[in-house]
């Protein structure tokens, strides 16, 4: 396939391996904040290629993962109408939440469906003008764009029964925290379709305040080593910089178009994420102007955002402290068929990943 | 979740294009995307294109690797 095909050559893959072993003098552990990167990383057997002086260690970067229990208590909250339709990606539907799941409550009647598309929730809403249609909005930088078209387009096309349960969220506040909190890595595989989006320069900030490298990156083996090697020469050279691996997607300033509409529709929020607690300016709500989209405002009782883990060890996962196996659910009681947390549910959460593709520490 | 694809434009009406994947067509938004036209390829992420690709510098970054068999060439990235 045209652009997928040409980055999973194994004779470039070996000679990634060989620059990358002969090039790594050093200890190197570098941190992926990329749902997409954590299940490449996983899927390819990449960390199995690398020497054991360079680690791969997985960060916040599944969306359904950060988001906190109360988000989904919301949305079951809202399916328990029956004047309402909750559409969802496919991902949050097995998320436990304080009481229930999606999938529980689809399964015992409650109208919840489906979708890839933002766009297909407002479809269901021009089909189903006398019922509100609640789309939940997760996604970092790279999904609130698609978000805040659909709402404009609801705007446009006069849709007053969407709504939308925002919980979009800002990618670099959480990269902020980890540094300040002493997350101990010497690089960052950046996620290339979040910069695809707001361009490689929000990631700046990480070698400019804190000398630490980036490299935003592609999702195929080949963009991961060659991210791997990037990262590797900035460390031997001192010179932590925003390099680029994955330029046939991202450039420094990113997807103008899909910024103003970003802009345009949300604006930021203090916002919960799983294993960090509130960070300030970390999540998105609708401005004023489309706050009627506001699914909210059909809550008549306040849910926190926050959550009741247990033993689950989710939180300590995200933040790259723990590997999958050193929680004591993983892979007994908890497992794809019976989540006890977010991190087990999605394909891009790390407890999945590691289960799914040999647990490889 | 932040998955994307390449997708090739097939054709385009209004504020949407038909996109092929691997011969499987798709319908996707053009609301976040400037100046696309048929040929293009694009990222399809959750039903939108987020953005176009560029095959000038998907063959740049395989030439640059082509060039890494060559212990020397290490220094390039």
């Amino acid at each position: 396939m045209k652009l997928v095909d040409e980055f999973r050559g194994s004779r470039v893959v070996k000679d990634l391996i060989r620059a990358i072993n002969e090039s790594a003098t050093g200890i190197y552990r570098f941190m992926e904040v990329c749902g997409g990167h954590t299940a490449a990383i996983n899927r390819f057997g990449i960390k199995n290629l690398l020497g054991h002086n360079i680690e791969l260690v997985s960060g916040p970067g599944c969306p359904v993962c950060v988001t906190g229990t109360g988000f989904i208590d919301k949305a079951v909250r809202l399916s328990g109408d029956e004047g309402n339709i909750v559409v969802t990606f496919g991902d949050l539907l097995r998320v436990p939440g304080s009481i229930s799941s999606l999938e529980k409550e689809k399964a015992s009647g409650a109208d919840i469906r489906m979708v890839f598309s933002p766009l297909d929730a407002l479809r269901i809403a021009a089909e189903e003008r006398s019922r509100k249609v609640i789309f939940l909005g997760i996604g970092f930088e790279t999904t609130a764009p698609g978000t805040a078209a659909t709402v404009m387009e609801a705007e446009k096309s006069g849709i007053n029964n969407f709504y939308v349960l925002v919980s979009h969220k800002f990618m670099p506040p959480a990269m902020e925290i980890l540094i300040r909190d002493g997350t101990n890595v010497n690089g960052f595989i950046c996620p290339g379709h979040v910069a695809a989006i707001t361009g490689s320069s929000i990631f700046d900030f990480i070698p400019e305040q804190f000398s630490i490298g980036c490299a935003v990156s592609g999702f195929e083996p080949v963009d991961i080593l060659m991210s791997v090697l990037m990262l590797v020469n900035q460390v031997n050279r001192k010179n932590p910089n925003t390099a680029i691996q994955y330029k046939r997607a991202v450039s420094r300033e990113g997807n103008i178009t899909a910024k103003k509409m970003m802009a345009q529709v949300f604006e930021p929020v203090d916002m919960y994420w799983r294993g960090f607690g509130i960070i300030q300016s970390g999540g998105m709500k609708l401005r004023g102007k489309y706050n009627r989209y506001n699914a909210e405002l059909l809550l008549n009782e306040t849910i926190k955002d926050d959550c009741n883990e247990g033993e689950c060890r989710c939180g300590d996962i995200l933040r790259g402290l723990i590997v999958p196996v050193q929680c004591p659910l993983f892979g007994s009681q908890c497992n794809p068929g019976n989540p006890s947390g977010a991190c087990m549910v999605s394909a891009e959460g790390v407890c999945n990943a590691y289960f799914r593709y040999g647990r490889n520490e | 979740m932040c998955l994307s694809i390449p997708v090739k434009v097939i054709s385009i009406e209004g504020d949407y294009a038909e996109v092929s994947v691997a011969g499987t067509v798709f319908k996707a938004g053009l609301q976040l995307v400037e100046g696309i036209v048929p040929g293009d390829y694009v990222l399809l992420h959750a039903g939108f294109a987020i953005g176009k690709l560029s095959l000038e510098e998907a063959a740049e970054t395989i030439e640059i690797l082509s060039r890494l068999g060559d212990a020397d060439q290490y220094s390039e990235l």
